[in-house]
């Protein structure tokens, strides 16, 4: 049983102009213990899955207008709003892709992240609270971490505020950590120190994580599976090993083609996908890929392609999926 | 010295002093010229660049140290020339973008622009520096306005620069078929605007309709489109890049990095490029930068710096870069021990904390910036043993070969 079942999940925001569906018919689930990654353009929907998931939509304009979220037999959507607090930071953690956002501008380090372990471990006092800060800090890999807990977010380098947070979302290990873009701000040395952080903490607890990201390289290295979203649906689900030898999207085709090597030539033109995501306002019916895809037919425009049971176990949807498998061999 | 004497194009010590002294006279020329010498500067000169913050504690706050967050930085730009800046996080790369628009005052250095120093500038000076130079953060929550739509956001560096925008419509005119003449002559002020509006959001591939729109209304990669069409507004000559193309997926930043390398080519426009994911640095940059705790310790051109890094901190670097291909899993230099404070750095050469070849002198002595003259096409490192080290290790070979 899935630990994490997300099932033709769809939401709304309300704008000044209009209601604009985001997510239409989102499925996936997630195993203990296991790295679902999720990757796809921006504006997709991949932090709106995720704050669905949490209970934290932006109130009132979003909300969810069908689906399930299943975690732990019953359905999260069903929840009240003090139940879902009790979820959120004990079974499920989410660490937050513009720190800025999440950390009070006008509070020290330090006071932050004692009131989240106040939370945690009551019990525990003053003097305990500011050892396990200092810690925390430490495992993280900020440097002087006595001194930034008198600091206030402004002071630190957006790296260490994403490290902050990265810190924050530990002080109790969760069932399910979901983490947007948490290493989007850092560097390569400290990026993988995260990823070995993470990967470490789901060995001794089972933890299960899904990741979003836009960097592939990162997917490649942590995922065991991987979603691909592409303008609020799902394009593609897969290991991440078929994914990143036989990509059977056009869309996951077209974001690994664009990825610079760094054995390309500098300063010439990047390979890219033709053509602008579509707004919300105005998707194209049928595939919402179809404008941008060198592939499309006319049933592209009127069917909207089915999230198919393709081949080894692994779903797409596409229209012509299997010319996919043709074009690799 | 030597660093500066192989990036700044021949432009010696004194004529930085004599420059500096009859500085005032020139300002509005760009050619200066020193004993019947003509001498055109570079678009950016960077020397000694400093920037400490004060650390405070107690109830009653006191100054008790300082944060070494950019330590004697120099280099020079040329004209449609992109520099990497990498280095670890809170190494002072964002400290010095900053710094190159005075948005954080230096403690020392210079920092001349188009052989201006900006350091000494007041505010009417800055207002027209910042016509020319432009930041684009990394995070876009800090540059936008949340109250404002975007055409407002958009709208607004033309009616603060409104003078600019008439020059460059005239110039542009004299360009310009008949027809866009009479088009431009009929628009009223605003119709002008509401119309480089929308090109703008055209040219960073957003829709027109984004213009009535909010900027917590967009995802994160679209509010960094809006920030990157609010840079390119008014035809800067700089755009300092801090981690601008981070958030974007790959595929919306393959076409920024295109939009990037387009407008540069047209606008003769010079990129300061500041990013972690060191294949975009590599992609778009001349030469690159790499920054340890505050200071350079390595420069090169970008092609150089990959396949024969000359520090060891660029090499394990380049060894931490993730590749796209799940049956590898990388041979790392995993830095050991603790990432040192900026507060107090190392004594002699910074990374010896965690440098694999440290010998007894790294804690002793301070290497300096240095010419390295091997076969390689320049760059200088700041190592004792670079020569000695022969790198990069395999692993790090079989990186740059991917
Ligand atoms: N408060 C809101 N009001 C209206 N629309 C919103 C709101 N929040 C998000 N959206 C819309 O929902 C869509 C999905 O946004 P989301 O933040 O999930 O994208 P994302 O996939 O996380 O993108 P990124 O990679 O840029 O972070 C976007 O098109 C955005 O415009
Ligand atoms: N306003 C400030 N007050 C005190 N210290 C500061 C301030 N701004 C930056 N610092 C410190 O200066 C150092 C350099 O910060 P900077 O933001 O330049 O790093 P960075 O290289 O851009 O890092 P990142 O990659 O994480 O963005 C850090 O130690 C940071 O904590
Ligand atoms: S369904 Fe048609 S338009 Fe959509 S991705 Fe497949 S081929 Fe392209
Ligand atoms: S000077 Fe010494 S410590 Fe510094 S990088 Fe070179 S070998 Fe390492
Ligand atoms: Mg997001
Ligand atoms: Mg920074």
């Amino acid at each position: 049983m899935a630990l994490l079942q997300v099932q033709n999940l769809s939401v709304s925001f309300d704008t000044d102009e209009a209601t604009v569906g985001v997510l239409d018919d989102v499925t996936f689930q997630l195993a203990q213990g296991e790295t679902l990654g999720v990757v796809g353009e921006s504006g997709c929907g991949k932090s709106v899955t995720s704050l669905a998931i949490m209970g934290l939509l932006p109130k009132p304009a979003g909300r969810v207008t069908g689906g399930e979220i299943v975690f732990g037999g019953d359905d999260l959507l069903s929840y009240r709003p003090e139940q879902m607090r009790n979820i959120r930071g004990r079974r499920i953690s989410m660490i937050f892709q513009e720190p800025m956002t999440a950390l009070n501008p006008v509070q020290r380090i330090g006071r932050q992240l004692m009131e989240t372990l106040q939370l945690h471990r009551p019990q525990s006092n003053k003097y305990e609270q500011i050892e396990i800060c200092v810690e925390l800090l430490d495992r993280v890999g900020i440097p002087e971490p006595r001194q930034r807990l008198t600091e206030y977010p402004h002071q630190l380098s957006g790296g260490m505020r994403q490290r902050v947070m990265i810190a924050m979302a530990l002080i109790h290990v969760p069932d399910i950590l979901i983490a947007d873009e948490p290493t989007t701000a850092l560097d390569v040395t400290i990026q993988a120190q995260i990823l070995e952080l993470i990967e470490e903490l789901q060995r001794e607890n089972g933890m299960a994580v899904i990741f979003i990201t836009h960097d592939l390289a990162v997917i490649a290295e942590i995922a065991d599976r991987v979603v691909v979203m592409y303008a609020g649906r799902v394009a593609e689900e897969a290991t991440a090993l078929e994914l990143f030898s036989q990509p059977l999207h056009p869309y996951t085709q077209g974001l690994l083609n664009s990825i610079p090597s760094l054995g390309g030539i500098p300063k010439t033109q990047l390979k890219t996908i033709r053509g602008m995501v579509p707004s919300f306002a105005n998707m194209p019916s049928g595939c919402r890929f179809r404008n941008r895809c060198e592939r499309a037919q006319q049933i592209c425009a009127q069917e909207i392609p089915k999230y198919f049971g393709a081949k080894y176990a692994r779903s797409v949807a596409c229209h012509f999926w299997q010319d996919s498998v043709v074009d690799v061999k | 010295m030597s660093f500066l004497a192989r990036l700044g194009g021949g432009c010696q010590m004194n004529d930085i002093k004599k420059r500096n002294e009859i500085d005032s006279e020139n300002v509005t020329e760009n050619e200066i010229y020193i004993e019947n010498v003509s001498y055109i500067p570079p678009l950016l000169e960077v020397q000694g660049l400093t920037k400490l913050f004060p650390v405070k504690q107690g109830i009653i706050p006191r100054t008790v140290g300082q944060v070494h967050a950019v330590d004697d930085i120099s280099f020079t730009l040329e004209r449609g020339e992109t520099l990497g800046l990498v280095g670890e996080s809170g190494c002072g790369k964002s400290t010095v973008g900053k710094s190159l628009l005075r948005l954080v005052q230096p403690t020392h250095g210079s920092v001349m622009f188009e052989g201006r120093d900006i350091v000494g500038m007041n505010r009417g000076e800055l207002r027209a520096l910042r016509r020319d130079v432009q930041i684009i953060f990394q995070d876009p929550f800090e540059s936008l306005n949340s109250r404002h739509t975007v055409r407002k956001i958009l709208s607004e560096p033309f009616i603060i620069h409104r003078r600019g925008l008439k020059a460059e419509e005239k110039q542009k005119d004299e360009q310009g078929t008949e027809a866009e003449r009479k088009q431009n002559e009929t628009l009223s002020p605003k119709a002008e605007r509401e119309k480089k509006v929308c090109e703008l959001l055209n040219r960073v591939g957003l829709d027109e309709s984004a213009a009535n729109r909010y900027p917590h209304e967009f995802s994160g990669g679209q509010r960094q489109r809006i920030g990157i069409a609010r840079a390119i507004a008014l035809k800067p000559k700089l755009i300092v890049c801090d981690e601008a193309v981070s958030a974007l997926d790959v595929s919306v930043q393959s076409q920024i990095v295109n939009l990037l390398l387009d407008l540069q080519q047209e606008m003769d426009l010079a990129l300061i490029f500041i990013a972690h994911d060191l294949a975009v640095v590599k992609h778009v940059s001349d030469k690159i930068a790499v920054m340890y705790l505050g200071q350079i310790v390595e420069t090169s051109t970008s092609e150089d710096i990959y396949r024969a890094p000359k520090h060891p901190y660029t090499e394990a670097l380049i060894s931490a870069i993730p590749v796209a291909d799940p049956t590898r899993r990388p041979d790392r230099i995993v830095l050991k021990g603790d990432v040192p404070s900026p507060i107090f750095p190392p004594s002699g050469c910074r990374f010896h904390t965690r440098c694999r070849y440290a010998l007894p002198r790294c804690s002793e002595e301070t290497p300096l910036l240095e010419l390295a003259t091997d076969n390689s096409s320049g760059g200088s490192a700041a190592c004792f043993f670079w020569e000695d080290l022969k790198l990069p290790h395999s692993q790090t070979k079989e990186i740059a070969s991917k």
